[in-house]
């Protein structure tokens, strides 16, 4: 078994068609959303009383890394409440595509196509994370600013320009969704060959026509596809992880430059959040000062030279360890598939150090939202301080082992050779030993 | 030379069902196999660790198995606690006071000690860290890290293992 379409399950099917399910999931989480909002704004200034801070940077972003992408690669975006507003006005509608629709819906710029700006708003969130990530007021600020410049880019160019472009939080669940085990595909190539009209991919808020889809990246599995296609063509599978890690699928450079800053992050964020430096945690956090322009420095350094400078030295290695001949810039692209489940792991290690331990604040930010005294559901207002268990311990070096191992065979796959695949590994290797020291050393 | 593996050869189910027992097995005695703690007469130590936002002076603190440890916990600005994981060991000082703990380093490992009295917006991740004896897991990781790329390139002999294979 390669594949299994769940569409096949008449009920299955029913449900992914139907708007409601995801419209209400989707009201659910714009509700969360708003509320994230108005308690970082109005709630208590210290981060860990704060709703905000707990449920965006604890409970949310830990569960797309250890749930929704493992397991549903870009199935958050399907119920993201972010682009809800701009599409709403784009297609002149709230459940169904209406007739009035709003928008100038240009192109977006070619040469801002890729993944570059999605990397370098990742860069961003690293550069001020120890603030971001413990500020409410400054994690609701950028929330709103967020959904604000979703709006106004829907309003300027078509479909999901923001999501395709600029979302970082997309960046990243777009890359890891390709070793994810969900895919939408056509189910026979030649019934929408044969079929003129592309409805698919005129209600694709993404862009995509599902017969050229090579890879989930850019997939955001809203279902529009499958609601509209008259021949019952699209399937919903699962699949293996990492079907779209393969030595004939295409990749371009600015995925490699996004697979780096996402290794880079991981890095970094583990010496700030897990690690004993409180110097380092300082220069992160005080912002402006002649520190954090050192940490800035270093950071952007090791994110933009270090890292890309040895990954490039091993693809330059590989290349002439092989046959067929390819630009530096073509392989570069080539060879990012082995970061993808290289950082997939060494993110899900981190989310493990990180928020196991966290997640003692979670409970009493349900009773006390706000941060106010209260305790709505009875339960325990004072947040516990959390441990590391041995057992968290052994689990991060499980998935780290887990992460070489995957990533030594997507790239002993996309290599012509045993020996052509080694600097890659070697590159792999290092890394994870970077990972192993900040998490457990 | 293209020995490009998307087709890899067919192989016995017996022989991947021998790589992955093998494999599963070198893994286990890697993580759980007891290693022997460098012999050292337990002495008493005190430590005096200096807490400020949002950090420990020292960060890192290192003793022997045994040792019975006096942690002396001094606040430079506003109220700290000292929590070490896995240990029953809990301070909080007031601002300027001192105050002291003991405990005995009865389990070997690498342990993060995390101020325990809310203080500020980084608060949660104010964090120390205190080793005790030799860091096996580590080592451990190191080598589990090797057999995991290792065993990454055996497992592609065998075309039934598709734990991260695409097969159209």
């Amino acid at each position: 078994m390669t594949r299994f379409d769940l569409t096949r399950f008449p009920k299955v099917n029913a449900v992914l068609r139907n708007r409601w399910p995801q419209f209400l999931l989707r009201a659910i989480t714009l509700a969360g959303f708003t509320f994230t909002i108005l308690a970082g704004l109005f709630g208590s200034a210290v981060g860990s009383h704060n709703f905000a801070i707990i449920f965006v940077w604890i409970a949310w972003w830990s569960a797309l890394k250890l749930f929704f992408i493992p397991f549903g690669g870009r199935s958050w975006c399907s119920i993201c409440p972010i682009p809800m507003a701009g599409e709403w006005l784009q297609r002149g509608g709230i459940l169904e595509p209406g007739k009035k629709k709003v928008g100038l819906g240009k192109r977006w710029p070619r040469f801002l196509r890729g993944n570059w700006l999605q990397a370098f708003g990742f860069l961003m969130i690293g550069l001020f994370s120890a603030v971001t990530l413990t500020s409410a007021k400054i994690t609701a600020i950028v929330l709103l600013a967020i959904i604000l410049l979703s709006l106004l880019l829907s309003l300027i160019f078509e479909r999901r320009a923001f999501c395709n472009y600029l979302c970082p939080i997309g960046g990243f669940t777009g890359l890891y969704a390709q070793a994810g085990p969900v895919e939408v595909r056509v189910k026979e190539a030649e019934v929408c060959a044969a079929h003129s009209e592309k409805l698919c991919y005129d209600a694709c808020p993404w862009g995509q026509y599902p017969l050229a889809l090579k890879s989930s990246a850019n997939c955001g599995l809203c279902m529009e596809c499958l609601r509209v296609c008259p021949k019952d063509n699209i399937a919903v599978n699962l699949r293996p992880w990492g079907s779209d890690l393969q030595a004939d699928t295409r990749h371009n450079l600015s995925e490699a430059f996004l697979g780096l800053v996402m290794l880079a992050s991981a890095l970094v964020d583990s010496a700030i959040f897990s690690g004993p430096w409180g110097n380092l945690k300082m220069a992160a956090y005080n912002i402006g000062s002649r520190d954090w322009f050192l940490f800035a420095g270093i950071f952007l350094v090791a994110a933009l030279i270090l890292l890309p400078g040895f990954y490039a030295l091993c693809v330059s290695w590989a290349s002439k360890l092989g046959e067929k001949r390819r630009t530096l810039q073509k392989a570069l692209a080539h060879y990012s598939q082995a970061l993808v489940p290289l950082g997939l792991m060494a993110w899900i290690a981190f989310t493990i150090s990180f928020a196991f331990v966290k997640f003692a604040y979670v409970l009493p930010v349900i009773a006390d939202p706000l941060g106010w005294g209260w305790n709505l559901i009875g339960l325990q207002s004072k947040a516990g301080v959390g441990q590391s268990s041995a057992f968290s311990l052994i689990l991060q070096v499980i998935v780290l082992a887990a992460g070489l191992f995957w990533t030594t065979r997507v790239t002993r796959r996309i290599s012509e050779s045993n020996r052509q695949s080694l600097p890659l590994i070697l590159f792999s290797s290092a890394f994870t030993l970077g990972m192993l020291w900040l998490l457990i050393g | 030379m293209n020995t490009n593996s998307s087709n890899p050869a067919k192989v016995a189910p017996s022989k991947l069902l021998f790589f992955v027992v093998v494999f599963i097995a070198a893994a286990l005695l890697i993580l759980f196999i007891p290693l022997p703690q460098t012999a050292s007469t337990p002495t008493d130590r005190t430590i005096r660790i200096e807490a400020s936002r949002f950090q420990f002076v020292p960060g890192e603190i290192h003793v022997n198995p045994g040792d019975k440890v006096t942690v002396e916990l001094i606040s430079q600005d506003v109220v700290h606690g000292l929590s070490l994981d896995n240990y029953d060991f809990n301070l909080r000082a007031e601002p300027g006071q001192t105050v002291t703990g003991t405990f005995i380093a009865n389990q070997s490992g690498v342990f993060r000690f995390r101020c325990s009295f809310a203080c500020g917006n980084l608060h949660p991740f104010m964090i120390g860290k205190l080793t005790v004896g030799s860091n096996h897991l580590l080592l451990r990781g190191i080598v589990l890290a090797g057999l995991a790329a290792v065993g990454g390139f055996v497992s592609m002999r065998f075309g039934a293992l598709r734990l991260s294979q695409g097969v159209q």
